[in-house]
């Protein structure tokens, strides 16, 4: 079975601004509700692979998204 | 996914579009496109469409597909227009309403009591009323005079005082197409401390703007003018550099984000965008910018398009059109806009007898510059104004040259 992470933002302009970087990097990823367990927020985040949070992260800090929380999904 | 929007297939409403287009080009002459462009390129009208009929959702606010589409198509639009203006992150384009709304954040946002603006005496009313709003709250305002149309920045610089915070400045004239010297006014601005807010309702998308080398801390833009969007559209872009910490938002509500607090969020583009955006607008904002990227040198082909237009206006009409008065020399002229007079006649009359004889369409009259037309002698009178796009052609200009001369020569 997969394992996911989930990366959640501030706002969801950085979720929809990542889903696009990671489509270009050719990154799966899918947009996801956020769990509630880990935010009340009514917006989205980006999901991807458990293998691939540390070549996100990487992506993300040199994009210039900002700040970014990456959490377990199950 | 269906391509049907329930009443067309999306390749008949486009064959539909460019056919009502076509007629609609052929049936007048459109010379107003400083207030809003006109046509729209087939795509702005295929992109407001795929929103209404396929998109659909609220941006930002759930994770279904209609709802992420929609981000997709604002994001869409906030990199282009980052790109447009050289700003370093689309985080940072603030989405308005129109540039008035834009300017109105940035002014009132900024602009506390005790402090002190600058602003020049080429403003459109978008700029000088919410200042002398701030003014009647207790704000100090100068004006600094622009003989010929031009903001001297030495004298600029004389008006900046100690506790100067903002100057806000119009990069060009919507009344009179002069460009002010943004670059040098900025250099002032950043020796000095103070926040240069530009008006670039007239230049986003005709004039080449990088607001990092030309110095621009917020830059207010139309999207339905030279972008070519839909009306309902415009924003306010933060350089890099801006401290948020000094522009209070004007609005206040619902983000999508943060929903458990009770308090307006502080990050962009949140803080700054409350209520649900224009979606559909945007997403016609964002095919109107990648229309001018898709142009032969882009917004610098718009730019010699405009020029060349104006040239051949104002070169044909010497001679031609008798009591032809104009304004501004045709190498001040940047933005394709033209105003001039007909001795003896009121631009109104002029206006209306282009329209009802000749089909040709522009705007007479104070161009909701008063400040502007004072500066050019031409107030309370006015001007009749003819402000050229993308889409206009030579064959429009003779056109508009033989009616001014019928018109001139009383074969009305």
């Amino acid at each position: 079975m997969k394992e996911y992470c989930v990366i959640l933002f501030q706002t969801v302009t950085q979720s929809v601004w990542t889903s696009r970087l990671l489509k270009k990097a050719g990154i799966e990823r899918k947009m996801v509700p956020i769990p509630r367990s880990l935010s009340a927020d009514c917006g989205y985040c980006v999901r991807v692979l458990r293998d691939d949070a540390q070549r996100v992260r990487e992506l993300l800090d040199r994009s210039g998204v900002g700040c970014a929380r990456i959490e377990n999904y199950q | 996914m269906s391509m049907h929007t329930g009443i067309f297939s999306h390749a008949q409403l486009a064959d539909r579009i460019g056919m009502v287009l076509q007629a609609e080009k052929a049936a007048a002459v459109y010379f107003d496109n400083a207030a809003t462009s006109f046509p729209k390129p087939p795509a702005v009208i295929g992109a407001v469409t795929d929103y209404m009929t396929r998109v659909g959702g609220n941006p930002g606010r759930s994770a279904h597909a209609r709802s992420v589409d929609a981000g997709e198509a604002v994001f869409a639009a906030r990199e282009a227009a980052a790109e447009l203006f050289g700003a370093s992150n689309p985080m940072r384009v603030l989405f308005a309403s129109n540039a008035t709304d834009a300017l109105n954040l940035a002014v009132q946002g900024i602009l506390r009591p005790g402090d002190h603006a600058v602003t020049t005496a080429m403003e459109h009313n978008s700029v000088i009323r919410p200042l002398r709003e701030m003014e009647a709250r207790g704000v100090a305002l100068t004006v600094v005079p622009c003989p010929d149309g031009r903001l001297d920045p030495e004298r600029f610089s004389r008006s900046v005082r100690g506790d100067t915070k903002l100057a806000v400045v119009n990069h060009a004239s919507n009344a009179f197409g002069i460009l002010q010297p943004l670059r040098d006014i900025a250099a002032v601005c950043r020796e000095r401390g103070i926040v240069l807010l530009a008006d670039c309702a007239q230049t986003a998308g005709i004039i080449p703007i990088d607001m990092e080398r030309d110095g621009i801390d917020l830059l207010a833009f139309a999207g339905h003018k030279g972008l070519y969007g839909p009306t309902g559209t415009g924003g306010l872009v933060l350089a890099g550099g801006f401290d948020t910490a000094l522009l209070r938002p004007l609005k206040f509500g619902g983000t999508g984000s943060n929903s458990d607090s009770e308090v307006q969020p502080d990050f962009l583009p949140d803080r700054y965008e409350s209520g649900t955006l224009n979606a559909a607008g945007i997403s016609g904002l964002n095919a109107g910018i990648r229309h001018i990227f898709s142009l032969q040198d882009g917004v610098k082909s718009v730019h010699s398009h405009k020029k060349m237009l104006a040239d051949r206006f104002i070169n044909g009409v010497r001679g031609s059109v008798r009591g032809f008065t104009g304004y501004v020399p045709a190498e001040r002229i940047e933005t394709g806009v033209v105003s001039f007079n007909i001795a003896g006649m009121e631009p109104s009359e002029v206006a209306y007898l282009l329209s009802e004889r000749y089909g040709i369409m522009c705007r007479p009259g104070l161009h909701c510059a008063p400040l502007a037309h004072r500066t050019m002698g031409t107030f309370p009178g006015g001007t009749v104004r003819f402000s050229f796009g993308i889409f206009n052609t030579e064959e429009e200009i003779d056109l508009s040259i033989q009616a001014l001369g019928e018109i001139s020569s009383g074969k009305r």
